[in-house]
């Protein structure tokens, strides 16, 4: 079954998803990453989706719980490397992502996430 | 009848080409203004071409639908000048009395020409005219669509003159905006941004509205929509340039900024962003 890799950078997390999301596809993902965060012992997760050029209101959704859960687990999220035309989109379907914090790439979330952290 | 009118309007055509030519230029740079004086032989050339075009039409026995095939050539011809003259700002009636001109020439030759017979003159001057009011109205047509198209092509360019981003400094830029904020606006202006922010790699984007005249809760929501979608890039924006009477506005309808951070000025919101990315200017006092 179709995987998306969830690599390990120190105490970090970094999940980059390169294919189109469905339902059952967020939810191993969703499972996976929480999974993760509690063995790994990890403090941030970065989810890169600078692959992505369209999302809907599901991937949205998606990124917003995956973050929450993360948090749950005392887990930082940051999404990287958005495209304008999928920022402008979410902004249209009214998702702002407000409890999650962002990041023009991989390198600034890393950044972002290490002063957090400390 | 209709042949007989084609048959008279081809003759008159054909036989009085010079003078009618004449007259009808007589008429026409009479109109002119002194300074448009250089635009004569322009006009002279067009006229002649115009003419013999309709004289050859005519005497091939065209119909007296202007629409037509058969009048393709004339209107051609019609569209290019009616085109020019928009473009260098001839009013539609100047454009059309270009063809009308012609009518009163025509019509003094059918005078003369069918003195004996009343009846067929009336009838030959009622058809000649409408055929080239028709002629008129169609350069009127062509030329509005002319206008109309200028004006499309400058909201185009005044779209993209009014927002321009620009880099102040490294991780820092600065988006002046310039004029009423509405949605067509707004878009051009968060994709240029958004941009940008991908190109240089920016931290900070300073949105200044002292070009701004009114803010309302549509424009204040645009506002809002730009800086939500430049956050979702992890760029963080500061809205500045807020003059008093905005600020008075912005309070009494409403609209939350609390989340934004706002300036009234764009130096304090350089100064700010100069903080947050960690840069520091100084000034060096002389002896």
């Amino acid at each position: 079954m179709e995987r998306i890799p969830i690599l390990r950078m120190g105490r970090l997390l970094l999940v980059t998803i390169q294919v189109d999301m469905h339902d059952r596809l967020a939810m191993t993902l969703q499972d996976d990453l929480t999974e993760r965060i509690v063995r790994d012992r990890a403090r941030g997760v970065l989810i890169d989706i600078s692959a992505l050029d369209v999302v809907d209101s599901f991937i949205g959704r998606m990124i917003s719980n995956t973050a929450s859960m993360a948090r749950v687990l005392d887990a930082r999220t940051v999404v990287v490397g958005m495209q304008p035309a999928v920022a402008i989109t979410l902004v249209e379907l009214g998702l702002t992502l407000d409890g999650v914090r962002t990041a023009l790439n991989v390198e600034r979330g890393v950044k972002l996430l290490e002063s957090e952290i400390e | 009848m209709t042949s007989a009118r084609t048959e008279h309007l081809a003759l008159i055509l054909n036989q009085h080409h010079q003078s009618l030519l004449d007259d009808w230029l007589r008429t026409l740079t009479s109109k002119l203004g002194r300074k448009e004086k250089s635009g004569e032989f322009e006009i002279r050339r067009q006229a002649e071409q115009f003419l013999g075009l309709v004289a050859r039409t005519v005497e091939s026995g065209a119909s007296a639908d202007t629409d037509g095939t058969d009048w393709a050539d004339v209107r051609h011809l019609l569209g290019e000048v009616s085109r020019s003259r928009a473009l260098q700002g001839f009013s539609s009636i100047d454009t059309a009395s270009f063809v009308f001109a012609l009518k009163e020439p025509l019509f003094e030759h059918l005078r003369s020409g069918l003195a004996e017979q009343p009846q067929l003159l009336a009838q030959e001057i009622a058809a000649t005219s409408t055929l080239f009011d028709k002629l008129g109205l169609y350069t009127i047509e062509v030329h509005q669509k002319a206008r109309e198209q200028v004006i499309l092509r400058q909201q185009q360019e005044l779209l993209e003159l009014s927002t321009p981003v620009v880099q102040l400094w490294q991780n820092v830029l600065a988006l002046p905006l310039i004029g009423t904020l509405d949605s067509a606006r707004t878009q051009v202006v968060m994709e240029s941004l958004l941009q940008k922010i991908v190109e240089t790699g920016a931290m900070i984007a300073i949105i200044d509205i002292t070009g701004v005249p009114t803010v309302d809760t549509l424009v204040a929501q645009h506002l809002l929509k730009t800086i939500a979608a430049a956050r979702l890039m992890g760029a963080d924006c500061i809205i500045s340039g807020i003059r008093p009477q905005i600020a008075q506005t912005i309070v009494h309808l409403g609209v939350n900024l609390e989340d934004v951070t706002t300036k009234a000025t764009l130096a304090d919101a350089f100064m700010v962003a100069l903080k947050k990315t960690g840069s520091r200017v100084t000034v060096q006092h002389a002896e």
